[in-house]
């Protein structure tokens, strides 16, 4: 998903330290020793441990406990939230560990998401930064109050190191671990100083991941490996068409299956429950369930695509970063894609005959197919209900969202929802869902049971790959032009899909004046000097659901703009890095920085052997700057790539081998989808289900990949999803070369290359 | 009643002959670092070793494997194993985690019959080539499997 605009409520990273404090909410005046910080009952600290604040735990023995608001699924969030607080601690980071905060947004909050606990939109660093920084200071300061008044010296004389309080004048040093007891009946100083960023000593360096070792021995617990007593498997038999409902159903032979307990109906279909997944499925097989359809999408992709087409040639409605006249600008040269805006803004302008003569066009139509986001661990939940409270085990993306689509279902408040965030097998966007899909379903289960029994709902992955909440079809036309000088002169786009931000939480921070900020981010935003630039939108009624998938709008943004740059590149004759480079100007440092390394570290314009071309591609999003280079080849009619060359800028490098995990998962995971994945339908359902036709990318299709983190002052800002967007339009910018095709339609598996 | 022995414990199992053995492992036995990723022997999140051989548990029945020997992450024990483990940490593989009990089962399998395997090799289905990895760490898969095979060496 996406930060998008900040919404008006909660409070900010730049607030006030007192302000910090007090929104802190367990402190007030003092500490609280042995406070039980869980919400939900779970004692994180225990009786004699220094609760700093809501992020930092001391135990006497030393331990450092962070607080973790964000989820961990895959990038390396655990690391990198505690390495900021452990870096203003001056903490020994062999005595840090990290838990996941309890669900509560009056504490833990996404500045990003305003008053609403959750992760997405690549933000955990960007939001985390100053909040942590304080959090890890505050916290040192408490120790080191404590020390001075133990010792009674200043505490301006007091040096702190790896977990160690010295006073090198007197000679006295104590552990962390030794002060909790003093530190604790003191009132933390409003002042505690950040450090220099140039004494940093754990941020900008290589460290393990927390979450590393428990990940090698199989026991790192997910969703899917939690146990209760008396705990019942749930599949849900969903509708084979979206929007269906169950009409009626037969569960004689499903009850028969041994270790079937019980089939119920819920508002979402017919659940098996069972001891265990086995006996749960065989019990889903033998249901016999007849379906109401009179409200079902029974459109198949073909159908969807022709309604796009169609839909290209009206016009939508136009982002608020337009500027110019294309129309003018593009004169004659493109009349059917012009006259309907001629026709339809007052915008028109005279026409400059010079230009008009002058216009040379390129581009096309672009199509994106829906793809499914397949994370491994297949979607789950478990949920324990009992009277006033609901207890849910999950890899819960929006905790609020979470707890109030809970609460709704299960007929509490959003409070007596308790939620333990568990490491999730990879989410990619698919956790966060503006209604708590599975946390709705497996809520809705218990509740039909009376709460008898703990379940544990699991998707199929045949469940996954066929259950919707898929990135949407997009389809675009762009058109731009350029002059007798080779010089950009128009630029227009069009964009048809759906929006999965209307009608949700979301609506008011992602839609603006009509337009899906999600629909166009990347297409809107061009870094490129373009004198005359036109976007516009249309947002489709498809029933199919959809949702944000790994870099939301950039997925296909990316790839027109980046594709049809090396187009205006090719026609004017000039060298794809240096034609960006002569547009992207003064304002775009950031961009044109991370494209010269990527140009140097390739080696790019030297040459390759027969049959290799590259490809480039750059690409701002989450406030993070990419450029990519892959050297790709044709074998056999397929497009292989064999190395990628990535330079990245996302503000300062908290832990530049974890920003460099993020750009090579990023590049594979984009990689897979261009190269073989679409989620089709026909006549409204789904024809793919599992990995043996919904293709991941597999380590035989894996490039080399090489990662260049620019040094950075700046503030982080995000890595999970940035180092998707590029890799697309790399690697068709190098097929282009190898075949003088220019693929628009994706995946690549649907053009025929032949040999090369 | 099904008798195998489960990281070197022998061990009784009630289940219906046709249950596969992660459902086993994972429900009956307890064993969750096995995990489910596909259900159809597609993706080797479920590798495991039986009597050495590595094998997708979610595609062979437990009723099949009276007197076997299997070993899953929990037991995995040895030179190749600490050696794999030991790259998986140095190289820093892992993301989100899930599937990385299956490639280190076999990558272990891989090292144990071929010491020095070749890129073409890491690639192939009964090798690495099933084991799939939605956070793409195969960049790192691969240079681990090299540095363990290095080690190895001696």
């Amino acid at each position: 998903m996406r930060p998008g605009a900040k919404a008006d409520l909660g409070s900010q990273p730049s607030a006030s330290r007192r302000d910090f404090l007090k929104g802190a909410g367990v402190i007030g005046a003092g500490l609280i020793v042995g406070f039980n910080i869980g919400a939900d009952g779970r004692a994180v600290a225990a009786t004699g441990d220094l609760v700093a604040n809501p992020f930092v735990i001391i135990a006497p023995d030393g331990a450092v406990t962070v607080l973790s608001k964000h989820i961990e699924f895959g990038q390396g969030t655990y690391t990198g939230l505690a390495t900021i607080v452990a870096e203003e601690l001056d903490a020994d980071w062999s005595q840090v560990k990290v838990e996941a905060a309890p669900a509560d947004a009056s504490k833990y909050n996404n500045f990003e998401f305003g008053p609403v606990q959750g992760t997405g939109g690549s933000t955990a660093m960007a939001n985390s930064w100053e909040q942590l920084r304080k959090a890890g200071a505050t916290a040192r300061a408490l120790l080191v109050a404590a020390a001075a008044k133990t010792w009674k010296v200043p505490a301006a004389e007091i040096a702190v190191q790896k977990g160690v309080v010295t006073h090198a004048k007197s000679g006295k040093s104590a552990k962390f671990g030794e002060l909790v007891a003093v530190a604790a009946t003191l009132t933390p100083p409003s002042d505690a100083p950040l450090k220099d960023p140039k004494n940093f000593t754990l941020i900008g360096t290589t460290i393990p991941r927390v979450d590393g070792r428990a990940k090698l021995d199989g026991s790192a617990v997910f969703t899917i490996d939690v146990k209760r007593e008396r705990l019942l498997t749930a599949l849900l038999q969903r509708p084979p068409l979206f929007g269906a409902t169950v009409k009626s159903f037969d569960a004689t032979a499903a009850k028969a299956v041994k270790g079937v307990v019980d089939v119920v109906q819920t508002p979402h279909g017919v659940a098996v429950l069972a001891n265990g997944f086995w006996a749960a499925k065989n019990g889903r097989d033998a249901l016999t369930v007849e379906w109401d359809d009179s409200k079902a999408e029974k459109r198949g992709s073909a159908e969807i695509l022709a309604e796009y087409k169609e839909l290209l040639k009206k016009p939508g409605v136009p982002v608020s970063e337009n500027r110019g006249d294309v129309d003018s600008a593009f004169g004659d040269a493109l009349e059917a894609f012009l006259d309907d805006k001629k026709a339809t803004t007052e915008n028109k302008g005279d026409a400059d005959a010079g230009l008009r003569s002058a216009v040379k066009v390129v581009g096309g139509v672009f199509e994106f197919p829906f793809l499914a986001h397949a994370p491994m661990e297949p979607l789950d939940c478990v949920v324990e209900l009992s009277p006033g409270k609901c207890e849910i085990w999950a890899g819960s993306q929006i905790q609020t969202l979470d707890q109030i689509n809970a609460a709704r279902v299960a007929g509490l408040k959003p409070e007596e929802v308790v939620i333990h965030t568990l490491m999730a097998g990879g989410s990619f966007g698919r956790r966060a869902t503006p209604n708590s899909d599975v946390v709705a379903e497996a809520v809705a289960i218990a509740k039909v049971i009376d709460g008898r029994a703990p379940i544990k709902l699991v998707w199929t992955r045949e469940d996954d790959i066929a259950g919707g909440r898929y990135r949407p079809i997009f389809m675009h036309e762009v058109r731009a032009g350029l002059d007798k000088d080779g010089k950009i002169v128009a630029w227009k786009q069009r964009i048809v899909g759906q929006s999965f931000i209307k009608g949700t939480a979301f609506e008011g921070m992602l839609i603006k004046n009509g337009v899906d900020v999600t629909s166009v981010e990347g297409a809107n935003n061009l870094p490129y000097d373009i004198p005359n630039f036109y976007v516009d939108l249309h947002t489709t009624n498809v029933g199919v659901p959809t949702l944000w998938w790994r870099s939301v709008g950039s997925t296909h943004t990316a790839y027109s703009a980046e594709t049809v740059m090396d187009e205006l590149a090719e026609a004017a004759g000039v060298d794809p890095v240096e034609f960006r480079l002569k547009l992207l100007g003064e304002n775009h440092k950031r961009h044109a920085a991370v494209l010269k390394l990527v140009a140097e570290k390739s080696g790019w314009g030297s040459p390759l052997p027969e049959g290799v071309a590259r490809g480039v591609a750059l690409h701002e999003s989450f406030k993070s700057y990419v450029a990519q280079v892959a050297e790709v080849r044709i074998v056999e009619g397929r497009v292989k790539v064999d190395r990628v060359v990535c330079a990245v800028d996302c503000g300062v490098p908290i832990n530049p081998d974890i920003i460099a995990a993020q750009m090579e998962g990023g590049i594979g995971f984009g990689l897979g989808a261009v190269l073989f994945d679409a989620v089709t339908l026909k006549d409204g359902q789904v024809e793919q289900s599992n990995f043996h036709d919904y293709i991941p990318l597999r380590i035989g299709d894996m490039p080399k990949v090489e990662v260049h983190v620019m040094p950075s002052a700046e503030k982080p800002t995000g890595v999970g999803e940035p180092g998707v967007p590029p890799i697309g339009p790399a690697v068709a910018n190098a097929v282009y070369k190898l075949t003088g095709k220019r693929v628009r339609s994706l995946p690549f598996s649907l053009t025929e290359f032949g040999r090369v | 009643m099904i008798n195998i022995t489960v990281n070197g414990r022998d061990m009784s199992v009630a289940a219906d002959p046709d249950t596969p053995l992660l459902w086993v492992l994972r429900d009956e036995i307890g064993l969750m670092g096995t995990k489910y990723g596909c259900g159809v022997q597609q993706c080797g999140a479920c590798r495991v070793h039986i009597d050495g051989e590595l094998t997708p548990a979610c595609g062979v029945a437990i009723g099949d494997l009276q007197g076997k020997s299997i070993v899953t992450i929990e037991g995995l024990s040895g030179k190749v194993a600490e050696a794999v483990v030991a790259a998986w940490d140095k190289h820093q593989v892992v993301q989100c985690g899930y599937c990385q009990s299956g490639q280190i089962m076999a990558a272990a399998a891989l090292l144990t019959k071929n010491p020095k395997p070749t890129d073409a090799e890491i690639d192939l289905d009964e090798n690495m080539g099933r084991n799939v990895c939605r956070c793409a760490t195969y960049h790192r898969i691969r240079a681990a499997i090299h540095d363990a095979a290095k080690t190895l060496e001696g």
